[in-house]
């Protein structure tokens, strides 16, 4: 996994609340395998109209956010369902941070596992985040995760991750070799557990 | 140095579940949970992938348990399927099960079903064990006293790998619904009552318990409904303290335990409930009595109100993001402000998915169909093949049929609509799911939730309903 600690760049803005996963990634796109690349169906229907042409009032479809990597986003982004597809939809387009008031659960931890950083922020900065860059969409903005902060303009504002997410992609852990390292514990957890609970394990069919 | 003894604090019925699989914790608070159960379906094949990546193979393929419900077709089964990706979908399944000794109940098993039905069915959801799949609506589960949560393809090849999860303690919520509810009111008028109170990311990074005499009183189907839509709420999971409900339900299922060791099981099983004086990070409580038939009008499922109601008016908001909101939502939906929600005509029905495709909710449905036809064309798709086989020996596939409905083969359906059955663009569904979100349910179809009984309602009208009025007479 990608590490994520510093990224400066172009940022999209997406204020509607509770674009969920749905919206990210319609399900007849879920059949795709990872090597063909989500990137080019994110927000499929948000883009593209039912005639089949680009909503030019979306505002990936517009140049100016062409090659942006953070999504400034409403409350409750990735919310529904627990497809990872919707998280490789938005790293595969090209985004490594989306920033929202909240995220969906799933979504988040998803998000961890494959290097894409969210970050929480409160609703009124969101918003301010959001204006700022829509009136200047070159502006660049500044994510820096040791810090937790976000720079945009004079602008510095904090945001909210957990620990636990923040170690990971910080570090690009991968979560597999870690859980090797504990092989012995988890052995010894089971041998106990099997007094404690001997219904747990599969009984006869 | 013992100062004194102790009195270990109260804890909540998650603490006592998340502290029977924490293996170890880190530093920075995660856990390393055991898992007891895990479910695949076709969807998982990224997680197979990336297993199959690291050359490896599943770790205990005695706890892993595959279905295939999300492509399956509701017709013509004993035909090869015809749509080539979807044969894929499901080829690929079969040979990743079948790879790695994984059981799997396939295309053409009589046990096969929705995953949500099938593992309660089976006897493989049990009480106090920790159950993943790669599904958010594996919070169903919770319904018996089971943490129970969705999770991502890194996170199902992990489990595949290794049987464990590392997790972040989510927060306790407590919602307590406590009275009795009224006639026609079902487990999902419960839950979207409370998704609408507390809205749609109301219980993010919370595992909820639900608790209280009206939660008491539901049977396993409705309290499976209530824990399987947590999600929406945003809640990590949602759970019921084990009861003899539980224990009734669960006794001589195929795959629970069997004898002295069901015996064994009922006494641990008993002590999984929250200590009185547990605390929870957050309260919620309702009065059952007040509880009225809802349906959803907009594109979140927290968009419901009580069928008597009207459609919100955006010019009436105060708030201009929310008032946004509600012209977008009336917009995609092609209802207007004001109207009343029972003068929204609808185009056609659906009773399935893992939400409401029991047996007690064939019978709810049924129970308002019997003898009227309905004035649209519907789909109903059993939550099993086992609960199809039941419906028929009861007769009910003939009230379905009688009334004009076609009846179908079990899967996710016209729910996800990956398998192909799609409501058609610009339709309207009134729909006993979970999702009413854009485009769920196909490209531009516009979907209500609401329970089994009003989507029966609905049906015999020809608009949204209230379907209290229609039991009048009838045994329910």
């Amino acid at each position: 996994m990608e590490k994520f600690d510093r990224l400066t760049a172009r940022a999209c803005p997406l204020p509607q609340p509770n674009i969920n996963t749905d919206a990210i990634l319609p399900a007849r796109f879920l059949k795709w395998p990872r090597e063909k690349g989500l990137g080019s169906v994110l927000f499929q229907d948000l883009r593209v109209g039912a005639d089949g042409k680009e909503d030019p009032a979306f505002p990936l479809n517009q140049p100016m956010w062409h090659g942006a990597k953070v999504l400034v986003a409403g409350r409750n982004f990735g919310g529904g369902s627990s497809r990872e597809a919707a998280v490789y939809a938005v790293y595969d387009y090209g985004f490594r941070c989306v920033i929202a008031p909240s995220f969906g659960d799933i979504f988040a931890q998803n998000a961890v596992k494959n290097g894409l950083l969210t970050a929480a922020v409160s609703d009124a900065d969101a918003s301010e985040i959001a204006a700022a860059v829509t009136a200047d969409p070159a502006r660049d903005v500044t994510v820096d995760l040791a810090q937790q902060t976000i720079s945009c303009g004079n602008r510095v504002y904090g945001f909210a991750i957990d620990p636990v997410s923040k170690n990971q992609l910080l570090n690009g852990w991968d979560d597999v070799d870690l859980t090797e390292s504990y092989r012995q514990q988890i052995e010894d957890y089971r041998k106990v557990d099997l007094q404690a609970r001997p219904w747990a394990p599969i009984g006869r069919r | 140095m013992m100062m004194h003894a102790m009195r270990q604090s109260p804890s909540t019925l998650f603490d006592k579940l998340w502290s029977t699989h924490e293996i170890t914790r880190r530093e920075d608070g995660a856990a390393l949970l055991f898992v007891d159960r895990h479910f695949v379906h076709e969807g998982s094949f990224h997680g197979f992938s990336q297993m199959k990546g690291r050359g490896r193979k599943v770790a205990e393929p005695s706890l892993t348990f595959g279905v295939a419900d999300h492509y399956v077709p509701t017709h013509d089964r004993d035909k090869p399927i015809a749509n080539p990706e979807i044969a894929e979908m499901v080829r690929k399944l079969e040979q990743n099960t079948a790879d790695n000794g994984v059981t799997l109940f396939g295309l053409r098993d009589p046990r096969q079903g929705i995953v949500h039905v099938v593992g309660p069915e089976q006897g493989l959801t049990l009480p106090g064990l920790l159950i993943v799949c790669g599904d958010s609506h594996t919070s169903t589960h919770g319904a018996f006293g089971t943490y129970a949560f969705g999770i991502g393809a890194s996170e199902v090849a992990h489990v595949l790998m290794t049987q464990t999860l590392w997790q972040k303690k989510p927060k306790r919520m407590r919602i307590t619904v406590d009275g009795r509810t009224t006639a026609g009111i079902a487990a999902k008028d419960i839950a979207l009552s409370i998704i609408a109170g507390i809205h749609a990311d109301g219980a993010q990074g919370h595992a909820i318990e639900y608790a209280g005499s009206a939660i008491r009183a539901l049977s396993m189907e409705g309290r499976l409904t209530l824990c399987n839509l947590s999600i929406e709420a945003g809640g990590r999971c949602g759970m019921v303290a084990p009861d003899a409900t539980t224990f009734a339900y669960l006794k001589g299922r195929p795959y629970a335990p069997q004898g002295a060791l069901f015996e064994r099981a009922v006494e641990d099983w008993s002590r999984l409930c929250s200590d009185t004086d547990a605390e929870f990070d957050r309260e919620v409580t309702l009065d059952a009595a007040a509880i009225v038939p809802v349906v959803t009008w907009g594109t979140t499922p927290d968009d419901a109100l009580p069928i008597d109601g009207l459609v919100p008016d955006p010019s009436r908001e105060a708030d201009e993001a929310r008032a946004s909101y509600i012209r977008d939502a009336l917009d995609y939906m092609a209802i207007r402000p004001g109207m009343r929600l029972t003068d929204i005509a609808i185009d056609r029905v659906f009773i399935g998915s893992c939400t409401n495709a029991r047996i007690e909710d064939l019978r709810a449905a049924a129970a308002v169909l019997a003898g009227r036809t309905s004035k649209v064309p519907g789909l109903v798709s059993p939550g099993s093949s086992l609960v199809k086989q039941q419906a028929e020996q009861e007769g009910l596939d003939r009230i379905f049929t009688d009334a004009g409905l076609e009846w179908a083969e079990s899967g996710c359906s016209m729910c996800v609509g990956i398998n192909g059955d799609l409501v058609p663009e610009g339709e309207r569904c009134a729909s006993t799911t979970n999702r009413n979100f854009k485009g769920r349910q196909g490209r531009g179809a516009r979907t209500h939730l609401m329970s089994p009984a009003m989507v029966a309602a609905a049906a015999v009208s020809g608009h949204l309903a209230d379907v209290r009025p229609l039991l009048a007479g009838r045994k329910v």
